[in-house]
């Protein structure tokens, strides 16, 4: 199927008859310098002015570290919902017909249009104990807003698009001779979705996660509304930034930016790195 | 693949699950996206309807909501183009060429959605706020470049920089290259396989990306307030006007702008449908 | 490579920036904090009215409101102001003290101690008071649940601590030992920090969560007007603290706009009958005693400390109990 690139090998991949490799590389680095690099520097020549004990004091204090738990441990259980449900989602989008799918469809990006302040305080009205669902879960002795539960269902909302998003067009590219061929050979459902389906729809479900875990970590706007913010039990990172800024303490807030942004980076940069090993593994 | 697989394929499929199973798996969808999509939908808009509709057109024909639409879409209109053009260019060398520091290219551009909105804002404070980097020379000059219109442009250029190329890479990658190299061996220019090959190819993700990218930018709330200075009527977007409106007790004027704001996103999506609707014909004749 | 985003910039600021300031008018920026809004609506619209008046100029004014520490980071961080309405004393000195432009002294230069209006906390309990709450002491009993604000991210919240801190004092006889214990049994009996006044209002009224919201007498009082259907009465309790708001021009802006006599006359107008009226209208307290006296009935009796008596000043309150480590910080982590 992919003769050609089986033939040159990974490593030599390069060197295709491709064109424009050195000026969209260019401009690819010259931007992403200029918008993201530039601008995210500054958060760490102004840690860098507090030296190290008292980085080491304000970035790992008890109370910090609580939050990251929160923030961390929040948005990758959201992320791991919306893995299971935005890939279900998506599939259901593409594979079937039903009245509505393209309304439904339309409305996967809302949690991204609408400000994140908005989707906090329209989630608290349906969570709190007076809301719709509240007193309604109340009764079962369940209680989400002003709990860290909470804090996890603003995430998943917020966070809601980006498996499905990247799931979908690949789905929607999915050539099915490939299904067929597998089931014309005995292959039941399940073992087709599992073998064949899943392995192509793996980078992409992968992106995505990692992509909504991103987002739900330094997520402030909705989560400060549902969230009950006590100290040490639904208190998000994000929010222990923003105390500092209170205080003039513009150092200590970046220095709480630059751990998450560094936690952030690494994870993404494992996937990253884990789905080129796969690639590489799988000959592509 | 030799064939053309750029055609939206929902309908029709040769290979399925039993009626059952479809059902059931339409049903737990609709059960999770009624529980987080449509039910906060609904509460915004029984909020903004709930003194009935004269009083949500009258609260959003205010002044002051006017010029926050405009800022919000002219913000959009600037921070979208610029971020496709990245967001092409950056998929291109990323997917179609293979390179050392390819992964840790990728994580950087990743990196603006793990950065909390509230940094995404204070490192634009940090570099041209009156204490900060250029601050003070621009001060001197008298150019404004937080706390007004160019600084909210950065901040959601910022915020919304990955969306087109982390839509397309995937989707870029999964589809390899032989099509481009094929027309590139056959004697095309560069610019007529991207235009004639690659961008027909990943046209949907394309457009959700877009799409994407577009609502976020509408609707970013954290990092612009940081760098907006909330003056009424200038450097208010909707968001922050919702804000505003919600907390002067108008919850029927907050809301009433917050569903302006879920119907831009609904509203793209037309315009998508509509260019499904044209492009189809299109691609037909293109293929015979 | 580093000059694309200042021209990006400087293309962006001519194209957009410029238009609005073209226009030959007066303009002043009141930033400000979030319970002032309709006090200044009314008032910005009084005061033009004066101006073209008395100096035949037409005078547009801007404002911006938000929590009051992120407003005056703002004014720090550049945003032009040409006067600071702000909840505390300590925002402003933070501006005189890291931007130089206001003067050090700049709460002298206009009457009681600047604040032109003045306000107090008070209790705002359920329709008939069913937990029967009716002073600080009964914010620690079990099972009442109080909603305020988080002191670290709220003015209004520092307000509401330092009444209650100063209550103590007062009912302990200065014991120290026994003010910690009320006052952590008090933020144990907090449910839910949110980051602003309003923030908390909303959830005290709208989510109905909570038997006692602490809360700005002027929130109240606007509150239980404005959202009729909530139910909810105002209870005064035996010693408050007084709340001075205060106000100041921003000299080094100001100069540079050509504002300073304008500023000025719009800071001088708060402290004139009209002025006063307003703020009254408002629910602020009036300082003029002829204005007080008019709108007496409308805010109840009520018994009085300043932060400079109780506590030697903002400065110091802010040092012992709101920075990182503060005595808020000891008894949440311990409550």
């Amino acid at each position: 199927m992919s003769a050609l690139s089986a033939l040159v090998g990974t490593r030599a991949a390069r060197h295709t008859v491709l064109p424009g490799f050195g000026p969209s590389l260019g401009f690819t680095i010259v931007y992403l310098g200029l918008v993201v690099l530039i601008p995210l520097s500054a958060v760490f020549f102004k840690t860098a002015g507090m030296g190290w004990s008292a980085f080491v004091e304000t970035a790992f204090h008890g109370r910090v570290l609580a939050a990251y738990r929160l923030s961390f441990g929040g948005a990758l259980l959201a992320a791991l919902l919306n893995a299971v449900f935005g890939l279900l989602v998506a599939w259901v989008l593409v594979r079937y017909e039903f009245p509505g799918r393209k309304l439904v469809d339309a409305m996967v990006d809302l949690p991204f249009a609408l400000p994140t302040a908005v989707a906090g305080i329209a989630l608290t009205a349906i969570y709190a104990q007076n809301g719709w669902l509240g007193s309604v879960l109340a009764q079962w002795g369940i209680k989400v807003a002003y709990t860290p539960l909470g804090v996890i269902v603003a995430m998943v909302f917020i966070s809601l698009p980006f498996v499905v998003r990247t799931v979908e067009p690949v789905l929607q590219d999915l050539e099915t001779d490939v299904e067929e061929a597998a089931i014309s050979l005995g292959a039941g459902r399940v073992q087709t979705f599992v073998m064949v389906i899943l392995p192509a729809l793996l980078p992409a479900l992968l992106t995505g996660t990692a992509l909504a875990f991103a987002r739900a970590v330094g997520e402030y706007g909705s989560v400060i509304f549902i969230a009950g913010n006590l100290p040490g039990v639904s208190e998000i990172a994000p929010l222990l930034i923003i105390t500092k800024l209170e205080q003039y303490d513009y150092a200590g807030a970046t220095a709480i930016g630059t751990v998450m942004l560094l936690v952030s980076f690494v994870m993404l940069l494992a996937i990253n790195l884990l789905q080129r090993w796969r690639k590489s593994r799988m000959g592509g | 693949m030799s064939k053309n697989t750029s055609m939206p394929t929902h309908s029709r499929r040769p290979v399925s699950e039993p009626a059952l199973i479809r059902w059931a798996l339409c049903l737990l969808t609709l059960a999770f996206l009624g529980l987080f999509l449509f039910m906060p939908l609904a509460a915004v808009l029984a909020e903004a309807f709930r003194k009935g509709t004269e009083a949500y057109f009258s609260a959003l024909a205010t002044r002051e909501t006017l010029a926050a639409i405009r800022l919000t879409l002219l913000t959009a209109a600037i921070a979208v183009p610029m971020n496709l053009v990245f967001g092409i260019t950056a998929a291109w060398s990323v997917a179609k060429f293979d390179f050392p520091g390819r992964s840790l290219l990728m994580t950087l551009i990743d990196l603006p959605f793990s950065v909390s909105p509230v940094i995404s804002g204070l490192i634009y404070v940090l570099i041209f706020g009156l204490q900060g980097w250029v601050g003070p020379i621009l001060a001197d000059h008298g150019v404004r470049v937080i706390f007004a219109v160019p600084g909210i442009v950065l901040a959601t250029i910022f915020v919304t920089f990955p969306f087109i190329a982390r839509e397309l890479i995937p989707l870029m990658e999964a589809q390899g290259r032989e099509e481009e190299e094929a027309a590139t061996v056959l004697g095309a220019s560069g610019w007529r396989t991207f235009f004639m090959v690659t961008l027909p190819n990943v046209k949907w993700g394309l457009v959700y990306g877009v799409l994407l990218c577009n609502a976020r930018a509408m609707g970013e709330f954290g990092a612009v307030s940081v760098v907006s200075g909330h003056i009424r009527g200038l450097t208010n977007t909707m968001p922050l006007h919702v804000e505003i409106l919600y907390n002067e007790y108008d919850f029927v004027g907050a809301f009433a702008v917050a569903s302006l704001l879920a119907l831009l996103a609904l509203l793209t999506l037309a315009v998508k449908t509509f260019l499904e609707w044209v492009h189809r014909d299109e691609i037909a004749a293109a293929l015979r | 490579m580093r000059r694309t985003p200042f021209l990006l910039a400087a293309a962006l600021a001519a194209s957009t920036i410029l238009a609005p300031a073209a226009k030959a008018e007066t303009t002043l920026l009141n930033v400000s904090y979030d319970p002032t809004r309709e006090l200044y609506q009314d008032f910005n619209k009084a005061f033009a009215d004066h101006w073209l008046k008395t100096a035949g100029e037409k005078v547009t004014i801007n404002q911006s409101h938000g929590g009051a520490g992120k407003q005056a980071r703002a004014v720090i961080d550049g945003l032009e102001a040409d006067v600071v309405t702000l909840a505390l004393a300590y925002d402003i000195d933070a501006i005189s003290e890291k931007t130089g432009l206001i003067p050090k002294d700049w709460q002298v230069r206009l009457p009681h101690n600047s604040s032109p209006y003045t306000s107090t906390i008070v209790f705002l309990v359920r329709k008939g008071n069913p937990k029967a709450i009716k002073d600080w002491g009964d914010l620690a009993r079990d099972g009442v649940q109080v909603i305020t604000p988080n002191p670290k991210t709220s003015g209004g919240a520092r307000w509401n601590y330092l009444a209650a801190w100063g209550w103590a004092e007062r009912q302990f006889k200065g014991d120290e030992a026994k003010v910690r214990d009320y006052v952590r049994a008090v933020l144990k009996n907090v449910p839910v920090l949110d980051s602003g006044a309003r923030g908390s209002t909303n959830t005290f009224v709208q989510r109905g969560i909570g038997d006692v919201l602490l809360a700005w007498e002027n929130e109240a009082l606007m509150s239980s007007k404005e959202l009729v259907e909530a139910n909810v009465e105002i209870v005064v309790p035996s010693l408050s603290i007084l709340a001075e708001p205060p106000v100041t021009v921003v000299d080094k802006v100001a100069e540079r706009h050509a504002t300073t006599k304008v500023a000025e006359a719009y800071l001088r107008y708060l402290y004139a009958p009209i002025g006063q009226e307003i703020a009254a209208r408002n629910f602020y307290r009036p300082t003029d005693p002829e204005v007080a006296k008019k709108y007496a009935k409308q805010f109840p009796e009520v018994k009085t400390f300043t932060i400079a008596d109780a506590f030697g000043g903002w400065q110091k309150a802010q040092k012992a109990h709101f920075t990182d480590g503060g005595t808020f910080d000891q008894l949440f982590e311990k409550r």
